[in-house]
């Protein structure tokens, strides 16, 4: 491989392009959903990240594999069905052997279907390059994604139990802020975390960066996210179908 | 009469007491993007309720005469997202074509319904709860009420805090978490009413 192009295409740059660059939580703001409900543990938020990556990193090679196959009209539905199998899948295998984790994840687990991240991963990467590199491309979102989803979960697990992992770190004398594990503190805990993207987005603007990746990817308002790469409600193509109506009128 | 209470307690439990948004973080999206005028999230509700009660109805009866019945439970998740999918699709296009005016007032919202979680969430928990055909229907219409409370009170609130001096970071998505949050915890209120 020559060294041009070992910039975009190469393993490791595409996990630390999950990791980093194109972080979904810290930098896109994608998949918020599970972020918010799942992260009241450490443990839940690394079970989740780790069932998401599985998840995203084998309906990747999926996809990319049959990449050309699928035909371009039905690609998004295709896309769904493949997703939706890999899903079901770790959800039975989570039942069976990792049945504490599956209680407390509950309806999130089915939940990844719908996940912006996995299907937004498929559409601008997964269904147009080869294999190895759909591979590491889920790998390094799902990691990205589940660094992000401990970290929170760890935050929250401090101060909301003065706990991290289950291990009392807290001084006796703390007092746990139990709001922020429970519903209200997730919101909260996210609104930190927007604010200090704004700044860190206002920071370098004033110095002149470009910071126009850097924001939330279905917050603002939902129409946006197919144009940054994907969102989950792309998978209807309105204006496909309405062609497609408008081909059988005539 | 027993039924009836279940059922009253059901809508009351899934509009109010565990809503959709604000305690099961279901539906975030529209709840956030699509709240900055009364007039607009008064749409998006109607759309949900719409949707959400017509979905879980067409769920459930796939999930009792088709999914329980020939043992194939397991693909409820795979079943569920293509149908809702297709119906949405289906609703719009019947909706164009014979109810102009409703269309009219839904049919923006309609195509952003299908990525709502919320659809699927309860199409999924009408199904673990193994509820028959009108609990999963009344369950479906609550929580799609349960939706529209949220994102009409967070509208409400929306249009007020524009002559708000906010600091400068906190402009935009942080201070409507902030406003979310607080209203999770006035819905807290409600865990009593059961």
């Amino acid at each position: 491989m020559s060294r041009e192009k070992t910039s975009i295409f190469s393993p490791k740059e595409r996990i630390l392009n999950g990791l980093l660059t194109e972080n979904p939580t810290f930098v896109l703001m994608l998949g918020m959903c599970p972020t918010l409900a799942t992260t009241t543990s450490a443990v839940n938020g690394v079970g989740m990240g780790l069932t998401t990556t599985i998840v995203l990193t084998l309906s990747n090679v999926i996809i990319s594999l049959l990449r050309n196959i699928i035909p371009n009209r039905v690609r998004i539905p295709s896309f769904i069905v493949i997703i939706a199998s890999f899903v079901t899948m770790m959800e039975l295998l989570l039942q069976g052997f990792l049945p504490f984790l599956y209680d407390s994840l509950g309806i999130y687990i089915p939940l990844i279907v719908v996940n912006c991240i996995i299907l937004g991963r498929a559409e601008a990467y997964a269904s147009k390059e080869k294999v190895s590199l759909s591979f590491f491309d889920g790998l390094g979102m799902g990691l990205g994604f589940t660094v992000a989803l401990t970290a929170i979960g760890a935050f929250r697990e401090l101060f909301g139990a003065g706990e991290v992992f289950g291990f009392a770190v807290m001084p006796d004398s703390f007092v746990p802020i139990t709001i922020f594990i429970l519903a209200p503190g997730a919101f909260f805990v996210l609104a930190i975390l927007t604010a200090i993207q704004n700044q860190v987005k206002i920071v370098g603007e004033r110095k002149g960066k470009d910071m126009s990746k850097i924001g939330s990817g279905c917050s603002e308002d939902c129409m946006s996210c197919g144009e940054n790469g994907g969102c989950s409600h792309k998978f209807i193509d309105t204006t496909e179908v309405k062609n497609q109506a408008k081909e059988d009128a005539e | 009469m027993g039924d009836l209470k279940d059922l009253i307690l059901i809508g009351l439990g899934s509009a109010l007491v565990s809503n959709v948004v604000l305690s099961q973080f279901l539906g975030l999206c529209p709840f956030l993007g699509v709240s900055k005028k009364i007039k607009t999230s008064a749409g998006m509700g109607a759309a949900v309720i719409f949707v959400i009660t017509l979905a879980s109805f067409v769920t459930s009866i796939i999930y009792d005469s088709l999914l329980v019945r020939f043992e194939m439970t397991f693909l409820k998740t795979i079943v569920f997202i293509l149908v809702i999918a297709a119906l949405v699709q289906l609703v719009e296009m019947i909706l164009k074509k014979y109810m102009k005016s409703l269309y009219e007032a839904l049919g923006v919202y309609l195509p952003l319904i299908t990525t709502n979680c919320a659809v699927l969430g309860v199409a999924l928990t009408n199904a673990q709860k193994e509820y028959n055909l009108l609990y999963s229907t009344v369950n479906g219409f609550a929580v799609a009420v349960g939706f529209t409370i949220a994102i009409i009170i967070m509208a409400g609130i929306r249009e007020k805090m524009e002559y708000n001096d906010i600091p400068k970071a906190f402009q935009g998505m942080p201070i409507v978490l902030i406003t979310a949050g607080l209203m999770a915890i006035a819905f807290f209120g409600f865990s009593g009413l059961l």
